[in-house]
C-alpha cells in the first residue's frame, strides 16, 4: 500500500489553507484529493465580490481568492488528485479513493484532514406541499449553471430562504434578465448578511417577505405557480394570508449542511453544528484524523475557513512530528445559555502557544448581552454585545493565562445585561 | 434629516448615519465615510459577471469592473458584456473590455484560464 504523511480530503479554501500550513511547518509529503477538475471548490462559482478582506486586506471575488491560495499550493510540491472521490476512510487512516486514471487506490496516511465542505439543504428536507414539477432547485445549483456554464435556470423566479447564496442569486439573475418576484424567509429576521440585503434586494426593489414560507407548488411538467403564506411564532401558516406568484422557478436557499459522511463511517459522533467533535487543533477523537472548514461547522466567510484551516494544518504537522502531547490533561467546552454550538469541544492547554480561539453562534437574535466564559465555576471573561444574531459567527481569543488549571469545563453563555 | 445606510463595502455591514452636511457616523473604518458620501450623491457598485470564452477548459470567464460604476448603468454594462467573446489564455487582471459604457472603468478577468 502507498504510504503518505498527510492526505487532505477536499481542495477548496479549507483543504488548500491546511495543505500550505502543514507544508510550511515541515510536513512536505502532502496529497490533496479533490473531486472537481480544479482547486477552489465552491469559490469558483462565487464570482461576486466580498472575499479576502480578512486574509488579504482587499476586496476579491471568489475565483480571485481561490487563485491566491492555489498559487501558494502550486509553489509547494503538493500532490493533487483531481476528479477523485474518496470511497472510504478507516480508523487506521487508510483512505480509498477512485478516479478514471488510477482506478481504485488505497493510501495509508500518518494524518488525514477532512475538508470536504458542505452541501445545500434541498427540497426533500422541507417537504413543501404540492406538485413536483421541474424548476425547483437549490440556489447554489442555479449559481453553478449560470456562472460556470452560462445557463439561466428560469425567467420568473421566487427564492425561498434568505441565506446569502439566495440573495446573491437574486441580484445575479436580475442582472442577467430574469425577473425575481421576491424572497421569503420563515424566520422574522433575515439570515443573510446586511450588506447583501442592501445590494442584492434593495438595489433592485426585490421584496423580502419575513415570517413567510412557500406553502404550495403548482405545475405539471414545469413549475407554474407558487403560494406563500405568513407564519405565526410557531411557524404554522396563518390561513387567509396566502399570496400567489406566477413563476417558472423556485430557488431554495435554506441552509448548508456539513458533508460529514466519512464521520459516520468512522463511527465518530456528530456535533450540534453537524460536524466532528474536535480539540484545539481540530483533531477528532481518532488521533491523526482532523476536520476543518465548512465540514466542521458552516462558516460565514471563506476568510474564516482559511484561518481555521491554517491552524488545522499546523496541528497536523505537529501531530506527525510528535509535537502534540496527546496525554496532556484537557478541559471540555460546553454551549451554555443562548448558545447553539461551540468549537472546539475539547482543549489541551499544554498544546496551545499563547491563545485559545473559540468560535460559536447564539441560537436566537438577542440584545444587550454579555458573552460570558465560565471556567470551573469562575467567570474568566466577559464581553458586552449590544446586538448578537445567529448568522454571525462569534470568534473570541482567550489568552492561556486566564486558565488556572488544565482540566474541567469551560461554559460559553450569553447572559442578559 | 438623518439618513440611515448599511455599508456594503465589506461583509461587516456597518450601520451608518449620515446628516444633511454629509457627516458620517457608525463606521468602523474610513471606507464607510467614502461609501456613505458616494451613496448619497452618486451611488456606485462594483459589477461582477461572466463573459463567453473560447477555451478547452471553460465556457465562461468571470469578470469584474476594476472600480465601481454608477448604479444606474449596471444594466447597460450587462448588455455590453453580453457581446464580449474572449480567447484563452486569460489571466487575472487582463482587460476584457476597456472603458465600459463610457464610465472610464475597465472590465477585467477574475480568473486564470489556460488554452
Amino acid at each position: 500500500m502507498i504510504e503518505r504523511d498527510l492526505v487532505i480530503i477536499g481542495g477548496g479554501s479549507a483543504g488548500m489553507a491546511a495543505a500550505i500550513a502543514a507544508y510550511d511547518d515541515g510536513l512536505t509529503d502532502v496529497v490533496i484529493i479533490e473531486k472537481g477538475l480544479q482547486l477552489g471548490g465552491i469559490l469558483n462559482q462565487c464570482i461576486h465580490n466580498g472575499f479576502g478582506l480578512e486574509e488579504f486586506k482587499e476586496q476579491l471575488t471568489g475565483p480571485e481568492f481561490m487563485t491566491r491560495l492555489a498559487i501558494e499550493v502550486h509553489k509547494r510540491n503538493i500532490d493533487i488528485r483531481y476528479q477523485s472521490n474518496v470511497l472510504n476512510l478507516t480508523k487506521d487512516k487508510v483512505i480509498t479513493y477512485s478516479n478514471s486514471l488510477e482506478g481504485v487506490v488505497k493510501i495509508k496516511a500518518k494524518a488525514v484532514i477532512l475538508a470536504a465542505g458542505c452541501y445545500e439543504r434541498s427540497a426533500g428536507a422541507i417537504q413543501i406541499p404540492g406538485e413536483r414539477p421541474s424548476g425547483i432547485i437549490t440556489a447554489g445549483m442555479a449559481q453553478l449553471y449560470l456562472n460556470e456554464m452560462g445557463c439561466l435556470v428560469g425567467k420568473r423566479i421566487f427564492i425561498l430562504g434568505s441565506g446569502d447564496i439566495g440573495l446573491i442569486m437574486a441580484r445575479r439573475l436580475t442582472l442577467e434578465g430574469a425577473k425575481v418576484l421576491g424572497v421569503s424567509e420563515i424566520m422574522p429576521y433575515s439570515n443573510g448578511l446586511n450588506h447583501n440585503i442592501v445590494q442584492c434586494l434593495h438595489d433592485f426593489d426585490i421584496p423580502l417577505y419575513l415570517s413567510h414560507t412557500v406553502t404550495k407548488t403548482i405545475g405539471k411538467s414545469r413549475l407554474e405557480k407558487i403560494e406563500i403564506t405568513q407564519v405565526d411564532e410557531k411557524f404554522n401558516p396563518i390561513p387567509g394570508t396566502e399570496k400567489e406568484f406566477e413563476v417558472d422557478t423556485l430557488l431554495l436557499s435554506i441552509g448548508l449542511i456539513p458533508s460529514n459522511d466519512l464521520l459516520k463511517k468512522l463511527g465518530l459522533p456528530v456535533s450540534k453544528a453537524r460536524g466532528a467533535i474536535v480539540d484545539e487543533h481540530y483533531m477528532t477523537d481518532i488521533p491523526g484524523i482532523f476536520s476543518t472548514g465548512n465540514v466542521l461547522h458552516v462558516h460565514d466567510l471563506a476568510d474564516y475557513v482559511t484561518a481555521e484551516s491554517r491552524s488545522c494544518g499546523k496541528g497536523a504537522a505537529a501531530y506527525v512530528s510528535g509535537k502534540l502531547n496527546l496525554d496532556a490533561p484537557y478541559f471540555n467546552m460546553a454551549a451554555g445559555k443562548n448558545i447553539l454550538y461551540v468549537v472546539p469541544h475539547r482543549v489541551r492547554l499544554a498544546n496551545l502557544d499563547t491563545h485559545l480561539t473559540i468560535k460559536f453562534r447564539v441560537n436566537q437574535p438577542l440584545q444587550n448581552q454579555v458573552l460570558t466564559f465560565t471556567f470551573n465555576g469562575q467567570v474568566i471573561k466577559k464581553i458586552v454585545k449590544p446586538i448578537i444574531i445567529p448568522r454571525e459567527m462569534q470568534k473570541v481569543r482567550l489568552p492561556k493565562e486566564l486558565f488556572d488549571r488544565q482540566d474541567g469545563e469551560l461554559i460559553v453563555s450569553s447572559e442578559d445585561r | 434629516m438623518m439618513k440611515e445606510l448599511i455599508c456594503i463595502i465589506c461583509p461587516r455591514g456597518c450601520r451608518l448615519k449620515v446628516d444633511n452636511d454629509l457627516n458620517v457616523t457608525g463606521n468602523l473604518c474610513p471606507r464607510g465615510i467614502i461609501y456613505a458620501k458616494t451613496e448619497m450623491t452618486n451611488p456606485t457598485r462594483v459589477l461582477t459577471s461572466t463573459v463567453k470564452i473560447n477555451s478547452q477548459n471553460a465556457v465562461r470567464l468571470s469578470v469584474k469592473t476594476s472600480q465601481a460604476v454608477p448604479k444606474g448603468k449596471m444594466f447597460e454594462c450587462m448588455r455590453e458584456l453580453d457581446k464580449v467573446m474572449v480567447e484563452a489564455p486569460v489571466h487575472i487582471g487582463d482587460v476584457v473590455l476597456a472603458n465600459i459604457c463610457d464610465t472610464g472603468v475597465d472590465v477585467i478577468a477574475t480568473k486564470d484560464i489556460e488554452e
